[in-house]
């Protein structure tokens, strides 16, 4: 099999707030009834997380599941183990009504690390939505959209941030949070 | 700006994150339905200068068709509510009622 290649390959901006493109990241996005126990059973036994509560993210070991919609989870592992967690969610749940895709080169990933404050500003001036610490802290993610496009994000601790968007605007949003750190911090956040 | 809450994930969404869909419970008049009737369904909307009940979808959020009750006057949001559903639930009716007394929509009162 060819090398598998991230949107941006390692693409990585230094500054204050240093964003980059983590490499190849395993995505599989699972959409089923996300109340039913066959399926917390099945996503529990594939990455050893729980399932996500409303606009929550889980983390276990290499492993997190986030809350996308009231029937929607994206299960982040590593790029290699796609295929055997296909195996594992397809055979737990044989016979109900879902869907597990493998996702992971549809999809380009970005960290952003930095003092807690300037992570959180360098999201807030893209996204229409509340980083304060009060609305917004680690265990979180949001959906939304940053500048033009669509992007979720959530903090795996302070100081660090994650956002996830389509692989087809992973230049547009490497970009804009470039531009964004390189503004440097506007001290709204303390 | 608008702000309406996406009653499937919660959020506060602003009207950048929304897409907007359009007059709320219209009945489909599909093949078989008369000339008039089609027309109406096509072309006749609601023009309120008041109450109004919309589709919105929580486009850059959580994907969600939801609906939306609001002045069009002054831009007040009165509630949102689950897509599931072919009327207002009363709740909203009740808030309705209880900032706009005597107000209708189409059948709806």
């Amino acid at each position: 099999m060819s090398e598998a290649l991230s949107a941006l390959n390692g693409a990585f901006h230094k500054g204050a707030v240093t964003v980059e493109d983590i490499g190849p990241q395993g995505m599989i996005t699972l959409r089923g009834n996300l109340a039913d126990e066959t399926l917390m059973a099945a996503v529990k036994q594939a990455t050893g997380a729980d399932v996500p509560a409303l606009r929550k993210i889980t983390h276990a070991g290499p492993c997190s599941v986030a809350w996308m919609s009231p029937d929607e989870l994206l299960i982040l592992l590593p790029y290699g183990d796609v295929t055997a967690a296909l195996d594992v969610l397809n055979a737990a749940m044989a016979g109900s009504h879902f869907l597990a895709v493998n996702v992971s080169d549809a999809r380009a990933l970005f960290r952003l690390t930095g003092k807690p404050a300037a992570v959180r500003e360098v999201i807030a001036k893209l996204a229409p939505a509340d980083l304060s610490a009060d609305a917004f802290a680690p265990g979180d993610i949001r959906r939304s959209r940053m500048a033009q496009v669509a992007a979720a994000f959530w903090l795996p601790e302070e100081g660090v941030a994650q956002v996830v968007c389509f692989r087809s605007v992973a230049q547009y949003a490497f970009d804009v949070l470039a531009t964004s750190a390189q503004a440097g911090p506007v001290g709204y956040f303390r | 700006m608008l702000t309406l809450q996406c009653p499937y994930c919660g959020v506060m969404a602003d009207e950048t994150e929304l897409s907007a869909g359009g007059e709320a419970h219209l009945k489909r008049f599909g093949p078989g339905s008369s000339d008039a009737e089609f027309e109406t369904y096509m072309f006749m909307r609601e023009n309120p200068k008041g109450v109004h009940f919309e589709r919105w979808r929580h486009a850059n959020g959580c994907g969600k068709w939801f609906h939306a009750a609001r002045c069009t006057t002054t831009l007040e949001v009165f509630g949102t509510y689950s897509a599931q559903v072919s009327e207002p639930p009363q709740d909203i009716k009740d808030a309705i009622t209880a900032k706009r007394p005597g107000w209708a929509w189409r059948e709806f009162a």
